[in-house]
Order: C-alpha cells, then structure tokens, then sequence
C-alpha cells in the first residue's frame, strides 16, 4: 500500500473547515489517524472487540482466546494461500473440497501412524494445487471456472475413496489420539498451548517474510497488479501462477489433517463454504480481490475477527441469561452477523478508499 | 481449383461458411457437443426415447438455466452474482411464510398464494438492487458485494424459520407450476422457455443490451462515452435477483420442500458452470443467453448420462469437472489465437 504524501498545512486547514463529518474533521487535522485506519483497521477492530469482551464477559479468559484460535487454525490457514492467490488476481474454490478429500486420505491411511498420513496427505493437497495451477497458468481457464471443477473432481473423488459414505472414522489403535492432544510450552505457560496455534502463528509468519523479502512475493504483487506488464519485465508469470496454486493446495491438504484430527476421522461432505470464510477473512484484512495489494498480516487478523464475532454470539447469550434477559440469537444468527459485519467492514473501506482518492486528486 | 478456392474464400467473407473449419467448434462447441450428447443418449440409454423422458429433464434443468440468463447478463458487464443460491432460498422460504398463513395472517391459501409470489420476487429484486448498490455507490467488487448477500441472506433464510424444514405440497403454486399444458409440458417448462425467449429479444434488439455490453467491455470507456453506467449495473443486478426469485419459485415447484439451509445451495456455481460452457466470457463484453441454455442442459443431460450409464454419482462430478474445465479451455483458444 503506498502512503499518502502529507498535505501542505493550508489544504488541510481549508479541507477540514469544509468538512462536516466529526470523522472527516479528525482525520483532516490527524492525516496518521487516517493512514493507520485505512491499513490497520482489521488490527484496532480486532484490538477492540478484544477489550470489549474482556470487560463485558467474566468467562472471555486466555482458554476462550486458545479456543477461537485453535478452531479458527484450520479457516486461517486456508485464508493464508488464498491472500497468495488472491493477491495474483485469482481465486481459489476448491479448497474446502481438498480440505475433506484430505481428511478422507488421512482417515483411509491412519493405521499406518500419524506422520506417515501427514505426508501423504499434504502431498494429495499440493497436487490437486498443482493441477490448479496448471489449468490456470497454462491452459489459461479462467481461476474462478478452473477450481469450480477441481472443486466438484475433488468431492467426487473423495466421495469414491470411501464408497460414497459421508464419512469414515480414524483408525483406533493409531498415535493421532497423542498427536491431538499435543501441547506446547508445558511449564512455560498457563494453560500450554495447543500445537494448532503455534503452527498457524509459524505459517503466517513464514506467510508474511516471503511476501516482504523474497522475489516470488514481489512477482505475486507485480502480477496481480498488471500480469501483462509483468510477462513483459520477463517475470515467470506462469511458473509464479502454478506455485501460488500450489501452496493454496498444500495448506488446504495440511488443514485436512487438521480436520481429521478435529473430527476423529475423515468427512467427504464436510469443508462446505470454507473457501467463502477464506475469502471474508482476506476481505477483511484488506486485500483488493482484484489483486496487486495486500497484507498477509491483516489476513490473520481478518480470519480471528470472524471466528471471534461468531464466538462473541455465544457469550453474548449466555451473558443475556445471567441478566435475565428472555432474549436470546439462536445459532442461525451466525451467518447475518457474520454478513453484516463484513459489510460494515467494507462499506468502511470504501468510504476510506474513496477519501483517499478524492484526496489524491485535490 | 484456383477458382473453387476462390469461391470458397467469398463464401467465408459473405459468412455463410465459417472462417476457419476449427472456429466451428469455438462458435458452436456447446451446441455439437449437445447433439453429440443427444445422439449418443438416442443410440446407447433410454434418457430420451419418450416425451416424459425429455420434459423430465428439461424440468430438472429449469432452476439452473433461469439463474444462469441472469448470471449472463451480470457476466456480461464483467461482473459476478454468487448470492443467487442464497436468493432462491429466502424466496422458496418467503413464499411458504406467507401462503401458510404464519405472516400476514392469510388464512385463504388462493389468496395467500397470489400474496406471496409477488412479495418474494419484490424481495428478491431488492436484494439484487442492494447488489447493484454496493457495486455501483460504493465501489464494492461484485464478488465481494454478492458475497455479503450470499451470507446475509442464506442466514435470513434460516433465522426466519429456525432452519426447520416445510413441505409445500399443499400449496396452489406447486400443482399449478408442475402441471401440465396439453397434457405433456410442464407449465415450468414454458416459464422457463419464455424468460429465455424475452432475455434473446433483449440482448438482441434493445439499446439496454448495447449499453450492458460496452460495460463489460471497458467500462471507463463506457461512462466517457454517455452510458449510465450506475443505472444500468443496478438494473443488471436487480434483475439477476428476479431472475433467482423465478427460479427460487421453480425450484419449489418441483421439489415441493423449502429447506432453508440446502434450498439452492450451490446453485450459482452450477449456474456459472453452464455460462461458461456457453460459452460467455468471465471476462465480460459479449453475452449469450441461448448459448448459457445449451450449456445448462449439456451439463444436466451429461449428468443424467453418465448415471443411466450406472457410473457412481460421485464419478459423475469428476467427469463433469473435467468436461467443464475442457469446454471453457476450448473457448478460450479463440482470444489467444
């Protein structure tokens, strides 16, 4: 995101006496206030919505927080490869479907121990990412219409795996009871952690260094902002492309195993909508789905916001009964929550995005 | 032969025979395929060998195909509808509301049935023009603003009725909308076929389908030049919303359940799907409704195929996605050559 160069005093003297709204007239006489809105406005929504529930709810605690990470690990890190894809100008809808094509490989080859399913189910992901990536980058069949049909192969395919029953259950006898129940910092902290968070914390930041100071990040920015200028600087637009889908695939195969793990088996029906969540969760962060711009940070911090407001539901429920209220949102309130908030969270980013132009422009 | 390859060449410009021979397949792709397809089923199944057999897929093809004229036009101007699905499901849901008496307190269900159909497909615009809003106002990506619909909407569906399930077999609007004309034709059927008729008409012969298209082509371009560009995306959206609101009432019609959790869930996938086998570009600037309704019967019929032929359903999906994918790569080999 480039920065607004600052204003002469003048200007912003005269915008702000012509300007009505209190939000206008502040962040006229404070221009940082309206940088820091516009780039990190996920990150003070989510700082206050935090604040918040501390303060309103007496059981909001570190478990809760360990909670909604640790369930929200698996929609993080899907919506971490579709910042990538995103960020090129595609879209990636197959994921929720590799997720659970996944989850049936790890189920289908659990009695031969944790890791060795891990590996095979990362690489089932990676190549249904690859084949993605091929479509897209070398047949040159538009991301939204090439991962629909990996979208319905994948379902279909793990569907066949296990004879077309919904779902099928681990393997007993296997080490995946251990590997769920798996802590870090035992001693350290207080509760330890679940090894959920530390790995989406790891792959994020792994997320956020090769977007920063890599060249392939700087070819993911270059080609969603204009693909063919960047095949015109001799960029690899399509080898770029292929990883890009690639990595989506990998995460949403390690995600598998994630749910495998959740669900104590594998599911072929289950992961649906997941790749709309991924892409709210990038909205969020304030990725253009347009490509070109975009924060792997802010990603992150998109993905807690949701999984937080749907938990904030739960609490706030529970708080209205101890209040004894007669009131209260059924389950069903979920998806208008979560639809109304991303259409605050937009509308807000559009008024700032056209401040800004109309900024640019004066 | 210099002079026969002469004729052949003016023949070519006059466009009466096709430029290359391999254009063929880009024009009419979707339609040989489609005769290829029936062909086949005439020789090998028994999917169309009665009048039964061919209404029961065209009624089966009906929801996808009313979406997907809508989905059309909104792809035409170089946009998106994904919440379609959501909009069928608050229809089918607002209509059970309103004819059974739970809203409103209509106790005649005549009465409640000619109350409800236009209240759903009035609701049903509105959410499309709310669309058309955050698209046009506020500058929203179409993906994005239809995705806020999808969520929102699927979500009112189910708060509306605490996600129970209701049968509509007692309803007026079933048995009149599944029943037939002349004995054999379904009346969703002749819905379904003049909604297709007046969408050709208007992308044919109305300055609106000018305006939509120069959109899709470049929009700056469009506005520069005069177009109401705001004004025609709303109604493009509104109409999308209606046309979702139409296929929402279809749907019920044949299913005679309202789910509001799994009614039309989806559906705008399938009806992208059938778009882009028609062989309308995602990227905007030209439209095909008449190809959009070969592509959505290519895919049902193909579907039905390949299941008459006793291969698994979920084998089925994986053919169907290979065959998408193929259909869209061919098409595309046009604007690279």
């Amino acid at each position: 995101m480039s920065t607004v160069s600052p204003q002469p005093e003048t200007r912003e003297l005269a915008e702000a006496t012509a300007a009505t709204s209190p939000v206008r007239l502040l962040t006229a006489r404070l221009p940082w206030l309206g940088n820091l809105l516009r780039q990190q406005g996920a990150l003070i929504a989510l700082i206050v919505v935090v604040t918040f529930s501390f303060i309103r709810y007496d059981n909001f605690n570190t478990v809760t927080i360990y909670s909604v990470l640790n369930f929200n690990a698996q929609f993080g890190l899907i919506a971490l490869g579709m910042t990538f894809v995103i960020m090129t100008g595609g879209i990636d809808l197959s994921v929720g479907g590799i997720a659970a094509l996944s989850s049936v490989v790890v189920a289908l080859n659990s009695p031969h121990g944790f890791f060795y399913s891990l590996v095979i189910a990362v690489v089932v992901g990676t190549l249904v990412g690859m084949v993605n990536g091929f479509i897209v980058a070398w047949m040159r069949v538009p991301p939204f219409i090439a991962t629909l049909a990996t979208l319905y192969i994948v379902r279909g395919i793990a569907l066949r795996l296990i004879n077309d029953a919904a779902s099928i259950n681990l393997d007993q006898k296997s080490d995946f009871i251990t590997v769920a129940g798996t802590t870090v910092g035992d001693g350290v902290l207080n509760p330890p952690l679940p090894f959920t968070i530390p790995l989406l914390l790891i792959a994020f930041l792994i997320g956020i260094l090769v977007l920063r100071y890599t060249r392939f990040g700087r070819y993911v920015l270059a080609i969603g902002g204009n693909a063919e200028a960047a095949r015109l600087m001799g960029l690899p637009v399509r080898r770029t492309t292929f990883l890009v889908y690639m990595f989506s695939g990998m995460l949403a195969g390690l995600v598998g195993v994630l749910l495998a793990i959740n669900l104590n088996g594998g599911s072929a029906t289950e992961g649906n909508g997941w790749e709309l969540i991924a892409i709210a969760s990038v909205v969020v962060g304030g990725t253009l789905l347009s490509g070109g711009v975009g924060s792997v940070f802010g990603t992150l911090v998109g993905s807690l916001l949701l999984g937080l407001i749907v938990e904030i539901l739960q609490l706030e429920n529970n708080y209205m009964l101890d209040q004894g209220w007669q009131f209260s949102f059924s389950s069903f309130w979920q998806d208008v929550i979560r639809g109304v908030f991303l259409l605050v969270v937009v509308l807000l980013q559009s008024y700032l995005q056209q401040r800004k132009r109309i900024k640019g422009r004066t | 032969m210099m002079r026969l390859e002469q004729r052949w060449t003016a023949l070519k410009v006059r466009g009466v025979l096709p430029q290359k021979l391999f254009t063929i397949g880009q024009d009419y792709g979707a339609l040989i395929a489609l005769v290829v397809l029936i062909l086949f089923n005439l020789a090998f199944t028994r999917q169309l060998n009665s009048v039964i057999a061919i209404t029961n897929l065209l009624v089966h093809v009906t929801p996808a195909l009313i979406l997907g004229v809508g989905m059309t036009l909104v792809i035409a101007t170089g946009g998106i509808d994904i919440s379609v699905g959501s909009i069928m499901g608050l229809t089918g849901i607002l209509t059970y509301l309103i004819f059974s008496g739970k809203w409103f307190g209509i106790q005649n269900i005549v009465v409640g049935t000619i109350v409800a159909m236009p209240v759903a497909l009035v609701v049903a615009t509105l959410i499309g023009a709310f669309n058309g809003l955050l698209i046009t106002r506020f500058k929203v990506q179409p993906i994005v603003a239809t995705l806020i619909a999808l969520i929102t909407v699927r979500g009112l569906a189910e708060v509306t009725v605490n996600g129970f399930q209701f049968a509509f077999l007692s309803a007026p609007i079933v048995s009149w909308l599944s029943g037939n004309v002349l004995g054999f034709l379904p009346r969703q059927i002749i819905l379904m076929a003049i909604i297709v008729a007046v969408f050709t008409w208007l992308m044919r012969a109305t300055s609106f389908s000018r305006y939509l298209l120069s959109i899709g082509g470049n929009q700056a371009a469009a506005r520069l030049a005069g177009v109401p560009v705001n004004r025609i995306l709303i109604i493009v959206y509104a109409l999308s919303g209606l046309l979702a609101g139409v296929a929402g009432l279809a749907f019920i019609a044949f299913d005679s359940a309202a789910n509001p959790v799994t009614l039309g869930v989806g559906k705008e996938l399938d009806a992208i799907a059938a778009v882009a086998v028609g062989g309308t570009p995602l990227t905007g600037g030209r439209a095909t409704i008449l190809g959009t309704a070969v592509g959505a019967i290519f895919i049902q019929l193909l579907r039905q195929t390949v299941v008459a032929l006793n291969v698994p359903d979920d084998i089925a999906s994986v053919i169907i996605g290979f065959l998408i994918v193929l259909a869209v790569f061919l098409q595309h080999q046009r604007k690279a050559s």
